[in-house]
């Protein structure tokens, strides 16, 4: 496993002969590997725990009494020790465990979805017997059964190498799937009406070594052969998954996960593997549409583009730039989104831009405080969660964090108003009333005097204080939920910033480039790289022309000026806000008030079917790129299809949009957009094209870049290419040569690196950047005397208390399950199938005042509104508080959500 | 089906405490479970999974994984018979055809009336007294066409009630408490009988203690059971049933008297 081997100091281990250094802890299989000697396997995979099920990796070791047969996925290397894998009595073992194998196996691999890319069939051709002496009838089962809606099971075709089960234990924590039976009748099972229902379960059938767990939405779609592919990073999060994307013909017919050693580590979750169904849906926007006589038309570019840019100009010229807004961009690549903020803040001249939809945190807070990487969180000496449920809206992290607190030991310490996924592996989880996290932070970082804080008893806070004590706790931090508006959080969390010495914050934001959107400067008070406005002005009016004199509104103040008829111009960048603002009351009744709407989309949403002109945009894959995860790291985009009829990637459309309105962005392709981040954006100085596409930097560059190449534990690219057993050719940098089956036609790392270092010039405007040289290079130009300093924020500005809870009353806590009534989700038909209904969850013992219980039907009342909801006792949902998702549909917190109100009171009552 | 009684749970929780590691009580819990409904049934597993802190998935992993516990309704008594090898010599497979004949199921089938569920089993660890077969774990042996017609009578008029318990009893001494190590080794391990001169044959004591189905998991106070009689005409043993230490599977046979 990975994360045995950070020992320094190294053994020699002699392999065919060949000396080898190899790490103490380390299993054979692995030294070797390293060292160029590939050891044929089914059940070994580095990223879990040996079981030595398969007897594949069978080769001789000598001992006391000589060289003796071993499994080399379960013998930890030792000084001096002798292997051979290259033998008589090695071919023979090899040769003997394969016709076993095969023995129950069907071979029918012509109509096996694994056909061509598989494991043993590659492993049977370079090793077996060729022949079998069995000529008995093989084992029948019925084929193939469904062990969850994204999974089907072949049970003949299993070899028992307990991959998917250990995956489903160890690494996603939910072991649904469990051997059953004993010798030739041992199957995968479920228990019969509990489904594999796990938010992981796609990555049992990307690691099985055979044709047996099959996905659902891929099943006969398409050969290997067939298919081509990119390297790429997932944006359904912004946690930042590699992936390849694989397409035949023009549609994407699978994403496999590539193993991101300080990120992903291979996994993806459901919703991102199943995403690309949404690029393919039917439903997507390919033509221009402008509103005629109150309905939307299909127009042209050049006239959709000419009405944009006319009611834009028509709002600014009559009301002022200030009565523009431009909302969205979180999930545009970071080119685009920088392109957007030029347009915004240097074109259109208004600073009301907001990348975030009033569903995440204030953006000096995410970019001025300290920043944490993931690895960071994980070798913490203790991490603090102010976080929404991970496991819900950052999956692959609560994969990560899950590992660093079951296998590591790292003690968390969560802060939250309800039972998240991460609670049971947290040494302490407070809950704390809804509102009231700044005072939580205070008593833990001070003390407390009293006897509870926030309704924590003072002895738990003394116990979480405990955990505290050693310098450098990383803080997970996001909103943990949605009915409590996020300057609480931003509070608590300058709380901590102040009390926790050496703290470090990991943002646990959701939307795909949400990080990168804000470090483009796609928010109120912010130009790109991290710098606040006022300290960036001189530094961007010379280089963009002009940018705004005063600070803007953020999203709610921008909904809520639009909804007073104070903004006259609106374009959303791919964001609905009617669905995605925690006061959807709010939302509904400022894009009713917009004077003109513009909407940059890949589908007409309930915010863009308002709009007065809608552009269609290109989607994931279609559009090359770079993102930014929520570690700050910058990695690239591959573009696989071309997008559906005359959709454009977002940069064109504010570049054409720009020239529309009588200016100039000055860039004419990613690279010209991205030279000129590189050159204005301190966060990103040094980080050039040619160090994305640098292999050393295969898993992306942290912003801003500190000049190091990172180490790697994995087995260099060359020892993996040299094992040429057919596909299961490793792709550089994979662990686990067997999980990214067939991809060994990928590019290396997203595009090809074609260009050179990009030519230094000064900013249009003439603000010389500082001299060429030196400061040029990397980590240094940060310090250029001329760029403007990065945001550090440390200000703790108070906010509003919470009202005292009323007796009859519950105060809502909500946030997002992983599949929603999102866009992208609902237009992915395999994930749209597993959204779940709303239900309102209260403690049994608040249902039981009302007599229910056992949960029912209850009416929710608000001052906003009224509806019936069906009620869940849940033990995870303190007393006095009542959980209702967000998004999921009629009767969802955002109907009574008041973004204005520090909380949200509903009372429950029988119907 | 039923999930664990309140009692039943109770005793879970013993169990529980028992080991360093909940996970640990999983198969005495299941043995419990598997006393209360005489089969594990859904319902028992899913509340087994909650006590323990794993999925159902889990359980059923280990349940299925052992023959003696079952996923399918089991009769009132569960006939296993041995058709290894020495009771294959010693007419094994007769024995089981006679039961098939006399019973009028197959082996592996259960009886109309829910009385007896027959099987065909691997070695029962009691050789010496080949054929052999089990009721309840309880052993018999040799057994005849002639001592199986008695038997199964006796077990239908429930004449043999305190030799032979429900099925899924596996001991019907309660144990709260762990063993201490000494008690594995010595005097422990063979039950004091107290009527020798009735047994014409004694029980292979080394081969019931360790190679008796899940005879061992009731090893508490001696697992031994004397099973043997041509006649499978039984005599209670005085006090078996009261006194805490003996097991209560021992079994006297009548000397075909």
């Amino acid at each position: 496993m990975a994360d045995t081997t950070s020992q320094t100091d190294t053994v020699t281990i002699t392999v065919d002969g060949e000396p080898m250094a190899a790490r103490p802890g380390e299993m054979v299989i692995a030294a070797a590997e390293r060292g160029g000697v590939y050891i044929p396997r089914f059940c070994y995979h580095p990223r879990m725990r040996p079981v030595g099920m398969c007897r594949m990796c069978l080769v001789e070791v000598k001992g006391p009494r000589g060289f003796a047969l071993q499994p080399a996925c379960f013998i930890p290397v030792a000084d001096g020790q002798e292997v051979v894998t290259r033998s008589a009595k090695v071919k023979k073992a090899q040769d003997g465990v394969l016709e076993f194998l095969l023995v129950n196996h069907p071979l029918d691999c012509p109509v096996c979805d694994k056909g061509g890319e598989c494991p043993l069939q590659d492993q049977t051709l370079a090793y077996g017997p060729g022949e079998t002496r069995f000529v008995e009838e093989k084992r029948h089962w019925a084929k193939p059964i469904s062990l969850s809606a994204l999974v089907y099971l072949d049970r003949e075709r299993c070899i028992q190498c307990d991959r998917c089960t250990r995956f489903a234990d160890e690494v996603a924590g939910d072991p649904l799937i469990e051997f059953k039976g004993r010798g030739d009748h041992i199957e995968i099972a479920t228990f019969p009406d509990q489904p594999f229902a796990s938010y992981f379960s796609g990555n049992t059938v990307q690691i099985c070594p055979v044709g047996a767990l099959l996905s659902r939405p891929y099943r006969f779609k398409a050969r290997p052969w067939d298919v081509e592919q990119v390297e790429s990073t997932c944006t359904m999060c912004a946690v930042g998954c590699r992936v390849a994307v694989q397409s035949s013909g023009s549609e994407l017919t699978r994403y496999i996960g590539l193993d991101s050693d300080p990120v992903n580590h291979g996994w993806l979750c459901d919703k991102g593997r199943y995403s690309y169904e949404y690029v393919n849906s039917e439903e997507r926007l390919s033509h221009p549409l402008v509103r005629k006589a109150g309905e939307l038309v299909e127009a042209s570019w050049g006239e959709a583009l000419e009405a944009a840019a006319r009611g834009l100009q028509g709002a600014r010229a009559v009301h002022g730039a200030a009565s523009l807004a431009v909302l969205g961009g979180a999930r545009l690549p970071n080119e685009d989104a920088y392109a957007w903020a030029k347009l915004a803040k240097g074109v259109l001249g208004t600073d009301n831009v907001d990348a975030q939809l009033g569903d995440g945190l204030p953006a000096e807070a995410v970019l001025g405080l300290p920043r944490a990487t993931i690895d960071d969180a994980c070798s913490a000496p203790a991490v603090v969660l102010l976080a929404p449920d991970l496991k819900e809206e950052l999956p692959v992290l609560y994969l990560r964090l899950r590992a660093a607190a079951v296998a590591g030991g790292v003690p968390f310490l969560e802060l939250t108003p309800r039972r998240t996924g991460m609670s049971k592996y947290c040494r302490t989880s407070l809950a704390y009333r809804p509102g009231e996290a700044p005072a939580l932070a205070r008593a833990l970082v001070d003390g407390i005097s009293g006897s509870e804080v926030a309704g924590v008893p003072a002895a738990s806070v003394a116990a979480a204080r405990e955990l505290l004590g050693a310098e450098g706790a990383v803080v997970v931090l996001g909103r943990p939920s949605l009915a409590e508006p996020g300057e609480s959080i931003a509070a608590a969390a300058a709380v901590l910033a102040g009390g926790l010495p050496g703290v470090r914050f990991l943002p646990a934001l959701r939307r795909g480039n949400v990080l990168g959107a804000l470090d483009m400067g796609l928010a109120p008070g912010l130009l790109p790289g991290r710098v606040a406005l006022a300290d960036g002005r001189a530094w961007f009016a010379g280089a963009w022309g002009a940018v705004p004199e005063a600070r803007g509104l953020d999203a709610a103040d921008i909904l809520g000026a639009a909804a007073q008829g104070r903004i006259q111009g609106l374009v959303l960048l791919g964001a609905d806000p009617v669905a995605d603002f925690p006061d959807h009351q709010l939302a509904r009744a400022a894009l009713s008030s917009a004077g003109f709407v513009v909407s940059v989309d890949t589908f007409l949403t309930e915010s863009s079917g308002q709009a007065d002109v809608v552009l269609p945009a290109a989607a994931f894959a279609e559009r090359a790129g770079t993102t930014t995860n929520l570690e700050g790291r910058i990695t690239r985009l591959g573009q696989k299809i071309v997008p559906p009829g005359v959709a454009r990637p977002d940069w064109m459309i504010a570049a054409e949009l720009a020239f529309h309105l009588g200016g100039d962005l000055g860039v004419e392709s990613l690279e010209d957009i991205w030279q000129e981040v590189e050159r204005l954006a301190p966060s990103h100085a040094g980080i050039t094209r040619s160090l994305l596409a640098d292999r050393d930097h295969r898993d992306g560059v942290v912003a801003p870049f500190d000049g190091r190449v990172p180490t790697t534990s994995r087995p260099p690219a060359e020892a993996a290419t040299a094992t040429g057993v057919g596909s299961t050719t490793a792709v550089p940098g994979a662990v686990d040569p067997m999980s990214t089956p067939g991809v060994d036609a990928v590019e290396t790392h997203g595009l090809p690196a074609t260009e050179v270092a990009p030519a230094e010039t000064a900013p249009s405007g003439g603000i010389d950047p500082g001299p060429e040289g030196e400061e040029r290079q990397v980590g240094a130009a940060v310090a250029t005397s001329a760029a403007p300093p990065m945001l550090a924020w440390s200000s703790e500005h108070g906010p509003q208390s919470p009202p005292p809870l009323d007796g009859y009353a519950l105060r809502l806590v909500s946030g997002r399950s992983l599949y929603d009534q999102g866009t992208l989700v609902q237009h992915a038909p395999s994930l749209a199938a597993l959204a779940a209904p709303p239900r309102l969850r209260a403690n049994p013992y608040d249902l039981e005042r009302l007599g229910m219980g056992q949960g029912g039907q209850v009416r929710v009342r608000s001052n906003r509104a009224t509806f019936l909801a069906d009620a869940v006792p849940d033990a995870g949902v303190p007393r006095g508080s009542v959980w209702l998702p967000f998004n999921a549909g009629e009767g969802s917190a955002g109907e009574v959500v008041d973004a204005a109100a520090p909380v949200t009171d509903l009372r429950v009552e029988t119907p | 089906m039923a999930r664990l009684t309140t009692d039943n749970v109770q005793r879970a929780r013993e169990l529980i405490a028992l080991y360093p590691v909940p996970r640990s009580a999983l198969i005495p819990i299941l043995h419990v479970a598997q006393e209360q409904d005489g089969w594990l049934t859904p319902d028992a597993i899913v509340h087994v999974a909650e006590l323990l802190d794993l999925t159902a998935a889990e359980v059923l992993g280990t349940v299925s994984f052992y023959d003696m516990f079952f996923t399918h309704p089991v009769g009132r008594h569960l006939v296993s018979v041995c058709t290894n090898i020495a009771c294959l010599l010693n007419g094994g497979y007769e024995l089981l055809d006679h039961a098939e004949q006399k019973l009028g199921v197959k082996a592996g089938a259960t009886t109309e009336d829910g009385e007896f569920t027959l099987e065909e089993v691997e070695c029962l660890a009691l050789c010496g007294a080949a054929p052999c077969l089990t009721v309840n774990w309880r052993f018999f042996g040799p057994v005849t066409p002639e001592s199986f017609d008695k038997l199964v009578g006796y077990l239908r008029d429930g004449e043999l009630a305190d030799q032979v318990p429900p099925h899924g009893t596996l001991c019907r001494v309660r144990r709260s408490v762990g063993l201490p190590a000494s008690s594995s080794s010595g005097a422990g391990r063979v039950a004091p009988r107290k009527d020798e001169a009735a047994a014409p044959r004694a029980a292979p004591p080394a081969g019931a203690d360790k190679g008796g189905r899940g005879e061992k998991e009731a090893a508490g106070a001696g697992a031994v059971t004397a099973a043997t009689g041509e006649g499978a005409q039984v005599e209670r043993p005085p006090g078996a049933d009261t006194a805490a230490t003996v097991d209560d599977s021992r079994h006297q046979k009548g000397g075909g008297a």
